[in-house]
């Protein structure tokens, strides 16, 4: 009996909203990322979900370009927060805001 | 002969690249003997060909394509027939010759290797532009030329007169290069092929003396005239004597300069069907040799004297290849090689006794002090005026006979061309009787040392060079390639060699009596025709003519540019635009917090107020979620 895909789209959207959540209530940058990725899998969690359901392998393709997106953006992103992190030892989000005017 | 073509080529090159690779490391003496050597040995060659073209052989082989679209190639083909065969002889043997000299002449100089890169360089070039059997190998050869021109006149770098004179004559040769250029792609939209061979067997496709083949030859003369220092282009080559004397041997007046009447005389099949085309030839030829004849009467610099004269010697050459004698201008282009090769490197020999001083009013009695540049030069100026029996009264007579025989302008300038023979006797002379004397010094107190046999050796085999090298037989050499040249009877021969001899007696008496037997009548003349001699002086004022017609205007509009334009308009717009943004953007400027989770959350909303949206819209989700 296949598991139907509502399940799989609701799993993947508890998992987007803690991401989300995660995201926006976490002030340490290493959870902000770790959190990024957990709103990019659920997203490739309901892509995955709904190429089987549809019967196309266009979702995962997409899933495919997500998951190599997200391994560039790891790179860039710890490299930056590595940096951030030897220039000023300053592990809170929000004391980081030299950009803005 | 198909290995041993390339093998000229390469032979240059690898002196070239061993030279400017690994020349600072190198000792002096392996330095110049490869810059020297590669240079013989490729002359050796030449002989072998020499030989074989003789025999009757010729070669027009492709060796490699370059290009290769639909319908157009570029080949790598040489082509070796009796005039490109002359044209690597007296290139590689008097640049043999002149090699060997400048290792003695550049001895103490600390540009020792880039020295003889360079000259091997401009050896490559040349022989590719004499070697190249397709339009646009020539034009590289061409170009190249001009490069090594512009690096050796700009070889003593630190002197800014050496620095201006070599943009000059880069400047002067780009303008040639560009009608080559043109010429090459009119002749390619007309002929669809560049290769020598196709060219020369399609051109009569083209109706005779029409536009499009006039166009092609007065564009090929543009390259010609630039390369070959005549009027108009002609003011880069005194300037060009600021670099070391054997480059201005080498390539100022034995072989570069001599490319426009190699060119003419290559496509005189072009020409031949171009007569306006020709006669523009012959006209320009016959006015700069008269031309520069008279400026070389009014100079001090003992090369600027030779610079004009090799200027007037080219304008001769000129005016045989444009009357269709071009065997005659050829066989002048090879005599002119050996004295004039003589004549700057016996000067060079001088200069060097006087320490680096080129004022002919400086020097004067050499015939005690420097016994050998004396004869030598002695030799070159009997060559060059045309003295009977000596190689410059062979094949100037030619070119003044070709001029005399033919009827309308080109008879005139033939006259012209005699009178300018009295011109060069008396302006040698008076070079000659003013630098090296007419008293019999038997001591000279001066102490003037000759230079080492490296230097003399040279300047003796060119002496040889100038006084025999009529007797070669070049035309019949080249009959192959021109036709029979119209035969003269011997009194016709010696009738007009006599009227020759008489000319230049007039100007060699004039110069005996004005300059060696009473100098104040010289200076009284001088006084007397004072307006034409400053005008001649100053070389006509065409220098100063230009620098107001093109260099000033040219100034001006770079001033123009920079001040106005530049900063104004350009700039202006880049800033107006960055200015405008920067104004326009202030407000909304504060928005940006930089704060991550702000942004987080404005895009969260973002994307969750667009799903509401949709939501709205459609008035269900459309997603199918299967079953």
């Amino acid at each position: 009996m296949p598991v139907p895909a509502y399940l799989f789209l609701t799993l993947s959207g508890v998992l987007f909203m803690l991401g989300a959540i995660g995201f926006l209530v976490r002030r340490n940058p290493l959870v902000v990322f770790m959190c990024i990725e957990l709103m990019l899998n659920a997203a490739n969690l309901a892509f995955a979900a709904e190429s089987r359901y549809l019967n196309s392998l266009d979702g995962v393709v997409f899933a495919f370009l997500v998951i190599t997106v997200a391994a560039a953006e790891v790179v860039v992103g710890i490299a930056i927060i590595v940096q951030v992190y030897r220039a000023g030892r300053q592990m809170d989000v929000d004391q980081l805001d030299l950009m803005k005017e | 002969m198909d290995t041993l073509a390339p093998l000229v080529l390469l032979l240059p090159l690898l002196g070239f690249l061993v030279n400017a690779l690994f020349g600072r490391r190198l000792p002096r003496v392996v330095s110049g003997w490869v810059g020297a050597g590669s240079v013989g040995v490729a002359f050796l060659l030449s002989l072998a060909i020499l030989v074989q073209v003789v025999g009757g052989q010729r070669l027009d082989q492709t060796y490699w394509t370059w290009w290769q679209t639909a319908d157009f190639s570029v080949p790598f083909n040489l082509y070796v027939d009796p005039v490109s065969t002359l044209m690597i002889l007296v290139i590689t043997g008097v640049g043999f010759l002149i090699h060997v000299y400048s290792i003695g002449y550049m001895a103490e100089d600390p540009g020792f290797s880039r020295f003889f890169a360079y000259m091997n360089l401009f050896v490559l070039s040349m022989l590719l532009l004499v070697l190249s059997g397709n339009f646009v190998w020539l034009v590289i050869g061409w170009a190249g030329v001009g490069l090594s021109s512009y690096l050796l006149i700009g070889f003593w770098y630190q002197r800014s007169s050496a620095v201006l004179a070599a943009r000059k004559a880069f400047v002067m040769n780009t303008i040639g290069d560009v009608g080559m250029v043109f010429a090459a792609f009119l002749i390619f939209l007309n002929l669809r092929v560049l290769d020598y061979h196709s060219v020369f067997s399609r051109i009569h496709s083209l109706p005779k003396g029409g536009t499009v083949i006039t166009g092609i030859c007065l564009l090929l003369l543009v390259g010609a005239v630039a390369k070959s220092a005549q009027l108009p282009l002609h003011t880069w080559l005194p300037d060009a004597m600021e670099g070391p004397t054997p480059v201005s041997a080498l390539i100022h007046a034995a072989t570069m300069v001599t490319a426009g009447v190699y060119l003419v005389a290559r496509m005189h099949s072009l020409y031949d069907w171009a007569p306006a085309a020709a006669t523009t030839v012959a006209i320009i030829g016959g006015v700069t040799a008269f031309y520069a004849a008279t400026i070389g009467t009014a100079q001090i610099d003992i090369k600027r004297v030779l610079a004009y004269s090799t200027m007037s010697q080219i304008g001769y050459m000129f005016l045989a290849v444009g009357i269709g004698a071009y065997s005659a201008g050829m066989f002048h282009f090879m005599t002119h090689a050996f004295f004039k090769a003589l004549l700057f490197l016996a000067a060079g020999n001088v200069i060097h006794a006087f320490h680096d001083d080129q004022d002919i009013r400086h020097m004067g009695n050499l015939r005690a002090g420097l016994p050998i540049s004396f004869w030598t030069f002695l030799a070159g100026t009997l060559s060059i005026t045309g003295f009977p029996l000596f190689a410059g009264f062979f094949s100037k007579d030619e070119i003044i006979r070709a001029g005399l025989s033919a009827s309308g302008v080109e008879f005139w300038l033939g006259v012209l061309a005699l009178i300018t023979a009295g011109l060069t006797a008396f302006y040698m002379f008076r070079l000659f009787f003013i630098a090296f004397g007419w008293e019999w010094l038997v001591h000279d107190e001066r102490h003037l040392h000759e230079a080492f046999p490296i230097q003399t050796i040279p300047v003796l085999i060119l002496a040889v060079g100038a006084v025999f090298a009529g007797y070669i037989p070049v035309a019949n050499f080249l009959t192959p390639v021109f036709g029979h040249a119209t035969e003269v009877g011997a009194a016709a021969f010696w009738g007009l060699a006599l009227l020759a001899f008489l000319v230049g007696a007039i100007g060699f008496g004039f110069a005996y009596l004005l300059y060696a037997r009473r100098p104040e009548l010289a200076a009284a003349w001088r006084a007397r025709i004072a307006p034409v001699y400053t005008l001649v002086e100053h070389k006509y004022y065409v220098d100063e003519l230009y620098n107001v017609l093109f260099v000033q205007p040219g100034f001006w509009l770079g001033r123009f540019l920079n001040d106005v334009i530049e900063p104004k308009v350009i700039d202006g717009a880049v800033n107006g635009v960055a200015s405008f943004w920067n104004e326009e953007a202030r407000e909304f400027r504060l928005i940006q917090t930089g704060r991550v989770r702000s942004y987080g959350i404005v895009m969260l909303g973002g994307a969750l107020g667009a799903l509401f949206l949709i939501v709205l819209l459609l008035g269900y989700l459309p997603v199918r979620l299967g079953g």
